[in-house]
């Protein structure tokens, strides 16, 4: 499933999209960068509440497939503008990330 | 052996605006030099962890990364207030983090740890009053 698509199926709103193709392989969520640097895997999707510029550089130096803001949480137009410059899929949703997760998970699932 | 490919970088202390710039530049740079990207990843989660550690916890330092043909040695060096205990740092949990900071995401405790998990050789000088330096070696593969 690429990002595109996954954004189609959960009605997100695509802030910043330049690698619309990027296949989804996985998924993490959290809000603590070192963890989630630690931890995601490249190619997930990761799903947070965080919105500081400092996501940005974790998603590139992570390598995961794009960034999703749940539950609406506050976006800057700077974060969006650097999203793009650094070639980062960066998306929001209205819906919280236990629900975003419970239903990538079941995408996922419906590939193997 | 043949002579490293070097790079030097100025990392700004407390900017967080820019705080991971010489990390991605590196990333860029071993991209560019089909470097694979396992050994990418692991350089790149070690430097960043690194980095950002010298603009929160040391106003700042420089980050050095040299490139051999079999490993990539990063050389991160700060004149900050040193690390008392450093077996405690390296312990997942551990942070002096301030509370601005951890309302950005950072603070956990993983940033040691993770360098330490993503490299094949770390090594932690550092003296109470006058400043650290982390050493850390990545073999490429
Ligand atoms: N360059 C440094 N200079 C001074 N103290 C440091 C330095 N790097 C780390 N420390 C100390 O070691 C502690 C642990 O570092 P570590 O990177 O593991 O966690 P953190 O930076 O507090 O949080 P996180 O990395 O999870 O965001 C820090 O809280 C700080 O007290
Ligand atoms: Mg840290």
């Amino acid at each position: 499933m690429t990002v595109k698509q996954l954004a189609e199926k959960l009605s997100l709103q695509a802030l910043s999209l330049p690698e619309p193709d990027r296949e989804i392989t996985g998924g993490y969520a959290g809000d603590l960068l070192s963890w989630v640097m630690g931890r995601a895997q490249s190619g997930d999707a990761w799903l947070t509440i965080m919105t500081n510029l400092n996501i940005i550089a974790v998603a590139s130096l992570a390598d995961t497939a794009c960034i999703i803001i749940a539950e609406n949480s506050e976006t800057t137009e700077e974060l969006v503008q650097t999203a793009a410059q650094k070639g980062i899929n960066l998306l929001k949703s209205e819906q919280p990330v236990f629900s975003l997760a419970a239903q990538i998970s079941a995408f996922l699932a419906e590939q193997e | 052996m043949s002579e490293p490919v070097t790079f030097h970088f100025d990392v700004e202390g407390d900017n967080f605006a820019s705080a991971g710039e010489a990390s991605v530049s590196i990333k860029k740079i071993l991209r560019q030099l089909n470097i694979d990207p396992e050994t990418i990843r692991k350089v790149s989660i070690a430097m960043y962890e690194g980095e950002i550690n010298m603009v929160i916890h040391a106003n700042g330092g420089s980050a050095d990364v040299l490139i051999f043909p079999d490993k990539i040695r990063i050389i991160l060096e700060d004149t900050g207030p040193g690390i008392a205990d450093i077996s405690l740092a390296m312990q997942e949990g551990w942070s002096t983090a301030k509370e601005n900071v951890r309302n950005l995401g950072f603070g956990a405790g993983m940033g040691l740890p993770n360098m330490k998990k993503y490299t094949d050789k770390m090594d932690i000088e550092s003296e109470l009053g006058k400043g650290t330096k982390v050493t850390m070696e990545v073999f490429i593969q």
